[in-house]
């Protein structure tokens, strides 16, 4: 806690958010195949090549120059992700950006306090977009509790990197919670009780989104 | 996995530019937007008429587009609904001044994906209405879900909500003639198999012999429950009790019957079939006025069918009867 949270005061550059878009990119292609399986439990089994066909795009996009400030970033990430992904996904996690891009404004480098607001403003969009709640069995399951975790760490002074570690780790207790609850959003759905016993596709991934960000915009 | 494709990553693309070249007289692919359009489009003043979703389910709803059903369709990858773009493009190229209505399917992915589109729409001047399709009795419609899926209702608010645009009704009323055949119409659905999505190489998941799902979608998922192989009679029993004790038709009602066929089920069964449901109707005194057999809405190579049940009234009868000119629904004239 005393570890000089004060002096270091890092902020996410363009180039940071960047680098966890990319570094998405590469935790999707790695789980591809458990994303995917988690979802032919209950869905259409194509979860993980949904979204990886999406990063690909950004990956193309983003291979040269990010551009200036977050915002652009997160607005080409989230254009990407609405056109390329398609169905729930594209328009969640293209809306989860998208929101992030606007909440970040003309700021050319994002502080702890910024960052976090563009969490939230994050999490009212897949709210809104997609009429989910705490317990849905949703990607919102993971993203609730880390924005949460995320505010309350930072609250207590901690710094941007113990803040995403915090939101990180909410982050997967949220989708292993998700395990016994029975899905009331999407295709998962139609099955009522039969999704029981499985982490939700959307929550995992989300899961991953986050904790690539622990890994990329605190360090 | 045995298909006849090329990259399975190109299935879509290769299917519409197929569907084009064979029907050049009807409809065209716009690669580039990724929508399909009439070849020749309505006279101005026609209310523009677009659906779309997840590929997979042909003839839904390229299929249906041409004189007297859609305008404009916009087919998303496989099970997985259009993005906002396409619609954007299938609106604007529908569009003859008199509004636009979207027929969307109740399925999140859709229903997101069309919303974001109207946002985007609401910069131009341009008026959308929204039909909503929700017929599934499989799913319960419980507050604070996704509630309903849309199955085959879809194809009958396409058809005579196309009829009704045609002969030059205006948006609001086309807006609340679908919305009526969708109140009236129930489907449930039967899975034999699973499907094989080109790009995953096997399929979604294992169905053990002598066993099938009751309350299937369109989308190759599983269904509510898993029972024991049944008999034609005895399926047609359980789609029958499912639908009518949901709709209840009232006594001696002209029904429409749909027997869709899941993509991989002969249409020897589906005739099997609705010759079960049919006696099932006139048991309980409905009359059968109007009927479709066939592959309608599929699930790529899934074996199933499914029982959709519309109460008639003779508007909608005599807007069924309308001539149509699409691939895969064509009569009169």
């Amino acid at each position: 806690m005393a570890e000089a949270t004060i002096n270091e005061s890092p902020t996410v550059s363009a180039r940071k958010v960047a680098d966890w878009v990319l570094e998405c990119a590469r935790v999707i292609d790695e789980n591809l195949e458990h994303l995917n399986e988690l979802d032919s439990t209950c869905g259409d089994a194509d979860h993980g090549s949904n979204l990886r066909r999406g990063f690909a795009g950004v990956r193309t996009l983003l291979g040269s120059e990010p551009g200036d400030k977050p915002a652009t970033v997160l607005k080409k990430v989230g254009t990407t992700l609405v056109s390329q992904v398609g169905g729930s996904s594209g328009a969640l996690y293209g809306t989860f950006f998208l929101r992030m891009a606007l909440a970040s404004g003309q700021d050319k480098e994002l502080d702890r306090a910024a960052l976090g607001e563009a969490l939230q403003a994050a999490a009212r969009g897949i709210t809104e977009r997609g009429q989910v709640q705490v317990g849905d069995k949703t990607l919102y399951d993971s993203l609730a509790p880390a924005v949460e975790a995320y505010s309350n760490a930072q609250s207590e002074g901690r710094s941007l990197t113990d803040s995403l570690q915090s939101a990180a780790k909410a982050a997967e207790e949220g989708r292993d919670s998700t395990v016994n609850m029975t899905a009331r959003k999407g295709r998962a759905s139609y099955l009522g009780g039969r999704t029981v016993g499985h982490a939700d596709a959307g929550a995992t991934s989300m899961a991953l989104i986050l904790r690539a960000a622990a890994e990329t915009l605190g360090p | 996995m045995q298909k006849i494709i090329n990259d399975p990553a190109d299935v879509v693309t290769d299917y519409l530019h197929g569907l084009a070249a064979a029907h050049p007289d009807i409809l065209r692919f716009d690669a580039e937007q990724r929508i399909v359009v009439r070849t020749h489009p309505a006279k101005p003043g026609k209310v523009g008429i677009v659906a779309g979703g997840g590929s997979g389910c042909e003839p839904l709803h390229n299929g249906f587009v041409g004189r007297g059903m859609l305008d404009a369709a916009c087919p998303g990858e496989i099970f997985t609904s259009p993005n906002p773009d396409q619609i954007v493009a299938a609106t604007k190229a529908a569009d003859s001044g008199a509004g636009v209505l979207h027929i969307i399917k109740n399925f999140s992915g859709e229903v997101m994906n069309f919303g974001m589109a109207a946002e985007l729409l609401a910069f131009e001047d341009l008026t959308i209405e929204t039909v909503l399709i929700n017929d599934d009795v499989a799913v319960k419609d419980v507050p604070g879900t996704a509630g309903r899926r849309g199955l085959g209702a879809t194809i009958l608010v396409e058809k005579i909500v196309g009829a009704a645009a045609e002969r030059g009704d205006r948006l609001d009323a086309l807006t609340s003639l679908g919305r009526r055949v969708n109140a009236r119409a129930r489907s449930f659905g039967v899975g034999l198999s699973s499907c094989t999505p080109p790009l995953r190489g096997r399929p979604i998941f294992e169905l053990p012999d002598g066993t099938i799902e009751l309350g299937i979608g369109i989308s190759g998922e599983p269904g509510r429950e898993r029972v024991p192989m049944l008999t034609a009679r005895e399926i047609a029993a359980v789609m029958v009790e499912e639908v009518i004790s949901d709709l209840q038709p009232a006594g001696g009602a002209n029904i429409l019957v749909l027997i869709n066929g899941m993509g991989a089920t002969p249409l020897s069964e589906l005739y099997v079939l609705y010759g079960e449901v049919e006696a099932l109707l006139r048991e309980r005194s409905f009359r059968p006025a109007r009927r479709l057999i066939g592959n309608y809405l599929t699930s790529l190579d899934q074996a199933g069918a499914a029982l959709t049940v519309l109460e008639l009234d003779e508007e909608m009868t005599k807007l069924w009867d309308a001539p149509v000119s699409t691939p895969s629904i064509r009569w009169g004239e």
